[in-house]
């Protein structure tokens, strides 16, 4: 995003435009980011479990149902890398990797 | 700027007035919507006078009496941001306990007209006069003026709310008396028909101000992508505060025949040596000016009233071709090289190849007395450091040493 001059924002940085904080990709400030084992996560194999969606502070875990599947998918745009997904993991199938 | 009328002298009332209670007649008139204070002397008769004006049904302001002036200044800063007119009151440890918030009513651009009755600053406990207390806001981003008399103190404040709310400006405002000299002495006091007071500011246009129906967010975090940039913008509505002062004032003075000027100029036109000061000092250094004048001396003083911003060209202008400049200054700035005046000062004549002396007299801190001769000393020094060519970067006045 192209930051703009002084006279370019509205006065005193009110923000105006509500629900605005969605352009602001705050997964910039990953240092870690989370990887999934499908082989051993409970959502992938039966649809069940989802505590990592549960817990993510930044709706960043996408539990998604599609044609009888299920697919799991981070959202990396806004997951800061806390980790807290794969400390909750039953099955340890989440790992943080360095980025 | 809406046109106004002289007002005939039939219709101005007349009463013996403090300093406080001028300023609440002000603030009854300007109609102002909030009014969130915490009682402190020396300020206290204004918010008590207003209180009486709201319990009588005069003005139909909603007062809050909150519990501590970090709160007062914060309920301003809603009530501002909701888009009313909006005044408060406070001295000394009150505007100190405000601090916080005084940042944030400035940067987040909030039109409050803020009275301030100076007094010193604890430790130890002294209620009397000196500046200390918003001098140590100058950095704020507060406009601050500085009044010499109880009418100038009224006027002030009507004027005050038409330069803080004008969309070129939108930044607080201190009108400042200094603590008991003028807060608590009676004055003659001219007073406008309420309707012209009223007709002079006209009701606040609010500039982007909360409304349930366009929600926006206020003073939002920023951090090291936009802060620098909402600061320049802030800085940038200071440099407006001059040119909307101007014509504020000359509406003003249409209206009542009374203007002030950021700074006032008395004998200065021969003077080889000028006095600077401002506030109830600047009264008594006139007065010394007149009488030394009988005597021959080329004294002229120069009665500042505008300190932030700090009129820098002007006041170069006025007081380049003089010998030397005695600033006379009720502040000790500890530890720096001279005073928050004298700073000033040094600092506008610094790009002069020949420029005046400037002498740096500490006076009357907490609220000792500056009666003339201590002016006279300031002056007879500052001719003694003239002619030995070198004088100290400031030195205190009137206190036993």
């Amino acid at each position: 995003m192209k930051l703009k001059k002084f006279d370019e924002i509205p006065m005193a940085g009110h923000i105006v435009e509500p629900g605005n904080a969605m352009e602001y990709k705050t997964g910039g400030w990953r240092a870690m980011r989370p990887v999934l084992n499908e082989e051993t996560c409970l959502w992938v194999k039966n649809g069940t479990c989802g505590l990592c969606w549960i817990f993510c502070p930044d709706n960043a875990v996408k539990l998604i149902e599609k044609d009888g599947k299920y697919i799991h998918e981070f959202d990396l745009d806004y997951c800061k890398g806390c980790g807290i997904c794969a400390n909750q993991c039953p099955t340890d199938s989440i790992k943080m990797e360095s980025e | 700027m809406t046109a106004v009328e002289k007002i005939p002298a039939d219709k101005i009332k007349i009463e013996g007035l403090t300093g406080d209670a001028a300023i609440a007649h002000a603030l009854k008139q300007c109609d102002v919507d909030v009014l969130a204070a915490y009682p402190i002397t020396p300020q206290t008769i204004i918010v008590e006078d207003f209180q009486k004006f709201v319990a009588n049904g005069e003005v139909k302001t909603k007062v809050i009496p909150v519990e501590s002036e970090h709160s007062a200044m914060s309920a301003c800063v809603g009530a501002a941001a909701a888009g009313g007119r909006v005044a408060t009151a406070t001295a000394s440890a009150g505007l100190a306990l405000m601090w916080e918030i005084l940042y944030c009513a400035a940067s987040m651009r909030m039109p409050i007209v803020l009275a301030v009755a100076n007094r010193a600053l604890s430790a130890p406990i002294n209620i009397h006069n000196d500046w200390s207390d918003t001098y140590g806001a100058r950095d704020s981003g507060f406009i601050q003026i500085y009044c010499q008399s109880c009418q100038e103190a009224y006027d002030t404040t009507i004027m005050a709310f038409k330069l803080a709310e004008d969309h070129r400006v939108l930044l607080p405002v201190m009108v400042c008396i200094d603590g008991f000299i003028l807060s608590h002495n009676v004055e003659r006091v001219e007073m406008l028909p309420d309707e012209a007071v009223r007709e002079f500011l006209g009701v606040r246009e609010p500039v982007l101000p909360l409304d349930p129906d366009n929600p926006i967010t206020m003073g939002p975090l920023a951090l090291t992508d936009y802060y620098f940039e909402i600061k320049e913008g802030q800085d940038r509505a200071m440099y407006n505060v001059p040119e909307v002062f101007k014509e504020v004032e000359e509406a003003f003075k249409k209206m009542t025949g009374r203007a002030y000027g950021m700074y006032e100029t008395y004998r200065t036109e021969d003077a080889e040596i000028i006095i600077i000061t401002h506030s109830t000092p600047g009264g008594t250094a006139k007065v010394v000016a007149d009488v030394l004048r009988e005597q021959g001396e080329k004294v002229g003083v120069v009665r500042l009233r505008m300190f932030r911003p700090f009129p820098v060209d002007e006041i170069v202008k006025e007081v380049k071709h003089a010998k030397a400049v005695a600033v006379f200054e009720k502040c000790r700035s500890f530890g720096a090289t001279c005073n928050p005046l004298a700073m000033e000062i040094r600092a506008a004549l610094y790009d002069l190849d020949e420029k005046p002396m400037v002498t740096d007299f500490v006076i009357g801190l907490g609220g000792r007395d500056v009666p003339p001769t201590t002016i006279v000393e300031g002056y007879n020094k500052t001719k003694e450091y003239l002619a030995k060519g070198k004088a100290p970067l400031y030195e205190t006045l009137g206190v036993r040493k």
